[in-house]
């Protein structure tokens, strides 16, 4: 700043003429400063370098110098030459697709950032299949799975794909011209093109047979439906229309005839109000093994295969009012009476569901169907999705041992795995002249295959299939194949000397024969196509003698034990057994990860002598098992399952696989080894073995305890016929001696604040439509990625999973009367032996399933706690946590009553201790880039996917709109295809959630603690008569 | 001899015929005399549990917390045990120096020097556990309110750990200035004496000069009521601090109103047991018999026996609310940890704090070295019990059934464990060896009224 003041600065300024000032005001310094006292000055001085030069160079040499000693980890990536239009950093493309790996089929959404697919997303306009189930879900990490084949192989060494097609092609034309039968061994394609250029090869190739192959067989009701429609295919049910669902080991909400219906069978659970009265479906179930099914049924029936004949046969002659004569005890016989009073009430809105393996039976079920007009049963348009025929694929494995046949081509199949006898089989191959795997790993069959086709991952591949009749979707790569890997269509099309790519090949195709005039492209943006008019069946029933087959069935009873194989939820066929989210995936009913294992009832174990102990870390150990299954003999663990039938055992499928695996993935035993003609039901004798098996189970209690405020329920009855009060009364605490409401700000000791600005998120979860599939937890996983922490982490209670699926058994025969037991407990000695037997589950269980994630409490006890204030209130109701700010100290875990929260006790990415998907750099391309990965040392948690909302609220913001209700999402509830979980703003007073916010059923969890939860529940409801 | 007049009823606190300067040779002799094998070997003992307590620190640190037997459900067990333990023996030190001394209690005198020195030592083994218990124990400053360039970050004052942080910070300085002051001319005491250089030069500066004036003497007698007051309610509030990090939760078993006088009484209880236990074997080892008397002990047994029952008397409350409560939460938190899978660590702390000190109410047992030291140790391994069992069984069996676990060390918590006690020991031998282990200053001052030559003395006279 200028200033006019002038100062004085020596009495010679009072002399205006005196030189000596003069001259020193116009030069400052007099004499030069001596700038090298012992060189010569003059130098420097011509110099052209000024001072601030000098200042210049010394800045830049130091920033210089700085710049250069930090030098960053170097990671080479190579930028777009060309960007491509779509591709925008930041912003997520999604493309519609479908998954068809011969065990699950859905139409699909895929979430893909900066040209990498990252989550797959239910497509919910698609008519069928339109959701991804929990494997489905994790399929995407499967494609950045490090072992995978990574290009053409023949006679186990490497070779490009032109000579791979070319020696392929010789082969054949030679088996060919010496007319030698060669075998094409395939999954279910579903495909319509697929299928077009397998008749164009046997045409070419006249010997050259196909044949197709189910890994996990559903051929008895193909058969049945063959049988009596003339067509193979599957009946398809819409469970939201039936009333009454009587399901006779037919577990519909896992993958029995290839799975989908759960989101059907939710809808129809939701009690409904219809003039007033409240309607829900009535579904019971009779099964061995302990189901999802059976789990959400209304009443379970434990009982034995044979058993199950009977009653369907008994169920079949008084439905029909036939005399058919049944083995069955008593007490079962009133069951099945009740089920036949269920369906004669209900009418055409009964249907009843059978997984008996058995032609005749699966007929009868047919039969019962279509006798009772079954409003739920559509036979005019099949299933397509299943087509294996275990006759045939018999009769292969005996040609191919025999030598029948000279060679062998398999696409999509691993029959040396999933094969009775499968290790004869590989010996068989070998000897084979002529043998070819098109596979994604270099699995059991591809390790004893000459030529090994490297298939791309379903996600890189072009596609489309009908699911069901007249149902037809389609497939489209999301990346270009990670590998040089060719599809088996493809392969096809270059063997039959097509002169087109596989996609045109569809498209062509599609336009001549599908379409009929509508637009591809649209199609494929949309990703499935609905035709109508065309009906494979005439409606017509072949003329059959259902009486006779229904006598057939009255078959007398087990004497020894039987084996029910079966699929389990997180591993089904066992494709996908080298994923990491799907082996920690813990079993909906079991909670057990990391393993497959032999399920027995209580009675059973005790009389055998197995048992399952805890040890001092609470962990989960169980007995070993000799098992022997004909001439097959295997050491199985055994876990003791509440509500298994006696007489049975149960073990799962997909496990025990060796090839194409990392060291940590391969657990459990091959159930396929005792899969004999493909049946599920097997004779078996069980002994007990040496020594204990470790379990890694995430779930160590069991039972509710009697602690009937975690999950509420309630009966149809009650509900209908008294108020919210009586059964969901909001917990009172006395305040002065008036009993007060917990929610009343009477007894708040909070200072709240005005949450009605802005959003205010909630999540309500129905536990009535809730069917414990546990997609949720998978696209959580991936959502946010969840660190995989592995076996003998989560044997350590050290599971990571942001979201969890609580599964309560009751203790006594219900949750009901567990709560009457702790309510009529007098006195302190019977407390102790009460809640002790109160530890132990009942017989035969109701079960409950409780999804838990964080609360987001509004009066949050881990706020308060943190020191450093790492986790803490947002504005729109969640419950933050800066991971940069925790320091650790795990207060807010121990403090949280939900224990919903996550503790980082390694680190777990980049670690070779967890060698996962996260220490490589393939699997971390499935990394959400939106979420931070968490570091050791840090607590985490469920955060409402504030990333998805944040994503919405700036959208909107951009566009300058406001958000629709339709918009809030988080993975959960995007995943959720029963509609259990719906999210949304309760300040939007229309919106879904705020309306859930105040129905009758709505309760918080531990809503006496005070934490005021912006996660709610709604009662469970279930559709019993006391009579 | 007047003004020395002690009623004579009372016991002498000072045994055998002491002249002011036969106190001075005994309290030098330790600091003045070489060590005896016996030494050297229990040092080697220590210092090789303090090294494997290191090792194991460094893995934790180095590799995670996940090293311990922590999970999801039981977030804190030994680490936080441990130091809930270390603090409680750290409260007698104060009790004794501070509260005896408002109080007139010269019995005191004679072992509030040692009492002072456990506090700090065990105060210290205390303070590791929080910094490493942490996930990022390299970020433990962020604990600490400085202004910083991180935005507008600050600690949370809601929160119970941030208190601890200025509890524990607090205690330890103030009873670090406490036991110095007392110190000054009982190492002006050793300097004066000392005949080496460099122990002289070494005992020079610990005394900061004291030259023994009147008016030393004043400052002296005056800093040390000061600061008594000041310290008097600190030993009520570390530990009633320290109950908040349980009693402000609201998990079951931990969220109880009674649990600051029920902590503070259970403190006291440990640390007067832990000081029995290091007195009784010092008293030996240092031939400070006729300082530190049976009457000492026997008094200390008496407080032991008082807080053993307050404790006892709180368990016995927590189970009458929980049942009174009428919250099934809480009855089945108490019934669990009576009856549950850690029953037996229940009924350990069950016999060894509130069975056991009962045998003192008999005067042969209080008056027995050997049952005291027996006693002072059960004590204490019953008082780690009772924070085993507050923190544990309420963890690991909370509101939702479904996280139920169990909880089971790792050799690495055992490790620290035994790390923190070979530190404690360390600093206790190598303090034994160069600090004047009784305040000989002060005890002077008693000599001659409550000395046991004196009083007999006196009852001649008269």
């Amino acid at each position: 700043m200028a200033t006019k003041k002038t100062y004085w600065k020596s009495i010679d300024q009072l002399d205006q003429g005196n030189p000596m000032v003069t001259k020193l005001e116009q030069n400052e310094f007099p004499k030069k400063l001596p700038q090298d006292f012992k060189k010569d000055d003059s130098k420097i001085e011509d110099s052209s370098s000024s001072r601030r030069d000098f200042l210049k160079y010394i800045g830049f040499t130091t920033a210089a110098a700085t710049v250069a000693a930090c030098e960053g980890p170097v990671i080479k990536s190579v930028p777009y030459v060309i960007q491509p239009e779509q591709i925008r950093p930041g912003v997520a493309n999604f493309y519609a697709t479908s998954i068809a790996d011969g065990f699950d089929f859905a139409s699909l959404l895929i979430k893909t950032r900066e040209g990498r697919p990252i989550k797959i997303e239910n497509n919910p306009e698609s008519p069928t299949l339109g959701s991804a189930n929990a494997r489905v879900h994790a399929s995407v990490l499967s494609m950045y799975d490090s072992l995978r084949l990574k290009g053409p192989k023949l006679n186990q060494s490497d070779i490009n794909w032109d000579s791979f097609i070319l020696q392929f092609k010789q082969k054949l034309s030679l088996l060919h011209d010496k007319d030698k039968p060669v075998v094409l061994l395939t999954q279910t394609f579903a495909s319509p093109t697929t299928q077009s250029l397998i008749d164009k090869l046997t045409n070419k190739y006249s010997n050259i047979r196909h044949v197709v192959y189910d890994t996990i067989s559903e051929s008895f009701a193909l058969d049945a439906y063959e049988n009596i429609f003339g067509v193979r295919g599957l009946a398809d049910y819409d469970f939201s229309k039936a009333d009454t669902i009587i399901s006779i080991d037919a577990d519909i909400l896992g993958d029995w005839q290839g799975g989908g219906y759960d989101s059907g069978y939710a809808n129809g659970r939701i009690p409904k109000k219809q003039n007033g009265k409240s309607k829900m479906s009535y579904h019971m179930q009779f099964e061995s093994n302990m189901t999802l099914s059976g789990a959400n049924a209304d009443k379970r029936v434990p009982v034995t295969p044979n058993e199950m004949k009977n009653i369907l046969a008994f169920i079949y002659g008084k439905l029909s009012n036939q005399e058919v004569n049944s083995k069955l005890e008593s007490k079962i016989q009133k069951v099945a009476l009740s089920a036949v009073k269920k369906i004669k009430n209900s009418g055409s809105k009964a249907v009843l569901v059978s997984g008996i393996q058995d032609t005749d039976a699966q007929e009868v079920v047919l039969a019962i169907n279509s006798l009772i007009q079954s409003e739920a049963f559509d036979f005019k348009l099949p299933k397509l999705i299943r087509q294996g025929n275990s006759i045939e694929v018999n009769k292969l494995k005996e040609d191919i041992t025999k030598g029948n046949i000279s060679g062998l081509i398999t696409v999509g199949v691993n029959p040396v795995n999933t094969l009775f006898e499968g290790a004869k089989l590989a010996e068989a191959i070998k000897k084979l002249d002529f043998s070819a795997a098109f596979s994604l790993k270099m699995d059991e069959t591809a390790s004893v295959s000459q030529f090994v086709g490297a298939i791309p991952h379903y996600l890189e591949s072009w596609g489309d299939y009908e699911f069901k009749k007249d149902q037809f979707s389609l497939a489209q790569p999301t990346i270009r194949p990670l590998f040089d890997t060719r599809q088996f269509q493809s392969v096809l099309i270059e063997i039959l000397n097509i002169e087109e790519d596989y996609y045109s090949f569809i498209k062509k195709y599609w336009t001549d024969n599908i379409l009929s005039g509508n637009s591809f492209s649209k199609t494929l943006h949309d990703g499935y196509y609905s035709k109508s008019g065309s009906s494979l069946v005439s409606g017509k029933i072949i003329p059959q003698d259902f009486s006779s087959k229904a006598n057939s069935l009255s078959v007398d009873l087990e004497k020894g034990m039987s084996l029910i194989l079966y699929p389990k939820i997180g591993m089904g066929d066992g494709q996908q057994a080298n994923n990491p989210w799907l082996q920690e995936f813990p079993d909906p009913i079991t909670r057990v990860s990391w393993d497959n294992y032999l399920t027995i009832s209580k009675f059973d174990a005790d009389l055998i002598g197995l048992k399952n102990v805890s040890v001092a870390n609470g962990a989960l150990n169980g007995s070993y098992a000799n098992i022997s299954v004909g001439k097959t003999k295997l050491i199985t663990p055994v876990l003791i399952q509440p509500g298994q039938a006696k007489g049975t055992v149960g073990l799962a499928f997909g496990y025990g696989k060796k090839l194409g695996l990392k060291q940590e993935m391969q657990t459990g035993i091959n159930a396929y080894m005792l899969y004999q003609n493909q049946n599920k039901i097997q004779q078996v004798s069980i002994s007990p073995a040496e020594g204990f098996h470790e379990f890694a189970c995430v779930q160590l209690h069991n039972t509710l305890m009697g602690r009937g405020d975690i999950v509420k329920e309630t009966t149809l009855e009650i509900f209908n016929t008294k108020n919210k009060e009586y059964w969901n009364p909001v917990p009172k605490v006395s305040k002065n001696h008036i009993e007060t409401m917990v929610t009343s700000p009477e007894v708040d000791m909070w200072q709240g604040f005005d949450r009605s600005i802005g959003h205010h998120f909630n999540l309500s979860i129905d536990l009535n439509s809730c069917t414990g599939c546990g997609a949720c937890v998978i696209a959580c996983h991936a959502e946010n990625n969840v660190p995989v922490v592995g076996k003998e982490e989560v044997r350590r209670s050290r599971d990571m999973h942001w979201l969890r699926i609580d599964r309560y058994y009751s203790s006594e025969e219900s949750f009901e009367s567990d709560n009457e037991t702790i309510e009529n407990i007098s006195g302190i000695g019977e407390s102790l032996s009460t809640f002790g037997e109160m530890e132990n589950a009942s017989e035969n269980p109701q079960l409950v399933f409780q999804p838990v994630m964080c609360q987001h409490c509004n009066h949050a006890p881990c706020e308060t706690v943190c020191p450093v204030a790492a986790t803490s209130h947002g504005r729109q109701g969640q419950n933050h946590m800066a991971y940069n700010r925790c320091i650790g100290t795990r207060y807010c875990a121990n403090n949280c009553p939900y224990k919903v929260r996550r503790f980082n006790w390694f680190l777990y990415n980049e670690n070779d201790e967890f060698d996962y998907h996260m220490n490589d750099d393939l699997g971390r391309m499935v990394l959400n880039p939106d979420v931070v990965v968490r570091s050791r040392g840090v607590m985490e948690k469920c955060s409402f996917c504030i990333q998805m909302t944040q994503k919405t609220i700036l959208d909107a913001k951009l566009e300058g709109r406001q958000v629709k209700e339709s918009e809030w999402s988080c993975a959960c509830s995007d995943a959720c295809s029963s509609g259990a979980m719906v999210f949304g703003d309760i300040n939007d007073k229309e919106s879904e959630v705020s309306k859930l916010r105040e129905d009758e059923r709505m309760y918080h969890l531990l809503e006496s603690v005070g934490t005021k939860p912006n996660v709610m529940y709604q009662t469970k409801v279930r559709n019993i008569d006391k009579t | 001899m007047s003004s020395h007049y002690e009623a004579p009823i009372r016991k002498p606190l000072v045994t055998g015929d002491k002249s002011y300067h036969d106190v001075t040779l005994d309290v030098a002799a330790a600091v003045e005399g070489k060590a005896n094998k016996l030494w050297w070997i229990v040092f080697g003992i220590s210092l090789s549990a303090f090294s494997w307590g290191v090792g194991c620190m460094i893995y934790t640190i180095s590799t995670g917390i996940g090293t311990w037997g922590l999970n999801k459900t039981v977030g804190w067990a030994w680490d936080i045990t441990n130091f809930v333990w270390w603090v409680g023996i750290g409260h007698a030190g104060t009790l004794i120096s501070a509260v005896l001394l408002l109080f007139r209690q010269k019995w005191r005198m004679a072992i509030n020097r040692s009492a002072e020195a456990m506090t700090i030592f065990s105060v210290i083994q205390a303070g590791l556990f929080p910094i490493i218990h942490m996930g990022r124990p390299w970020l433990a400053y962020w604990t600490l309110p400085i202004p910083n360039q991180f935005g507008s970050l600050w600690v949370n004052f809601n929160s119970p750990l941030l208190w601890d942080v200025f509890a524990i910070s607090t205690y330890l300085s103030v009873s670090l200035v406490f036991w110095w002051t007392g110190l000054l001319p009982d190492f002006a005491m050793i300097r004066d004496r000392a005949t080496r250089p460099f122990q002289k030069k070494i005992y020079s500066l610990l005394s900061f000069g004291w030259s023994g004036r009147a008016k030393d003497w004043q400052r002296f007698e005056e800093v040390s009521l000061v600061l008594a007051g000041l310290a008097t309610p600190l030993v009520l509030s570390v530990h009633t601090i320290v109950s908040f990090d349980f009693a402000t939760s609201v998990i079951p078993g931990w969220h109880t109103t009674i649990f600051p006088p029920y902590f503070v009484a259970g403190a006291v209880f440990s640390g007067f047991a832990m000081v029995n236990t290091l007195l009784i074997i010092m008293r030996k080892v240092s031939n400070l018999e006729d300082y530190i008397t049976i009457q000492h002990i026997e008094l200390m047994n008496i407080v032991i026996m008082i807080t053993g029952s307050i404790v006892g008397v709180a368990y016995i409350t927590e189970l009458f609310i929980a049942w009174y409560s009428g919250v099934e939460y809480e009855q089945y938190a108490f019934l669990n940890r009576a009856t549950g899978p850690y029953w037996w660590a229940y009924w350990s702390m069950m016999t060894c704090n509130v069975f056991s000190p009962q045998f003192m109410w008999f005067k042969k047992l209080r008056t027995s070295i050997m049952f005291s030291f027996i006693i002072s140790i059960v004590v204490n391994i019953g008082m780690w019990f009772e924070r085993f069992v507050i923190i544990v069984t309420s963890l690991h069996r909370d509101y939702l059934p479904s996280s139920w676990t169990m909880f089971s060390p790792t050799f690495i918590d055992i490790g620290i464990f035994i790390g923190t006690l070979g530190f404690f020991f360390v600093l206790f031998l190598l303090y034994a060896r160069t600090f004047p282990v009784i305040a000989q200053a002060e005890v002077k001052s008693i000599l001659k009224s409550s000395g046991e030559n004196y009083k007999k003395l006196r009852e001649k006279n008269e």
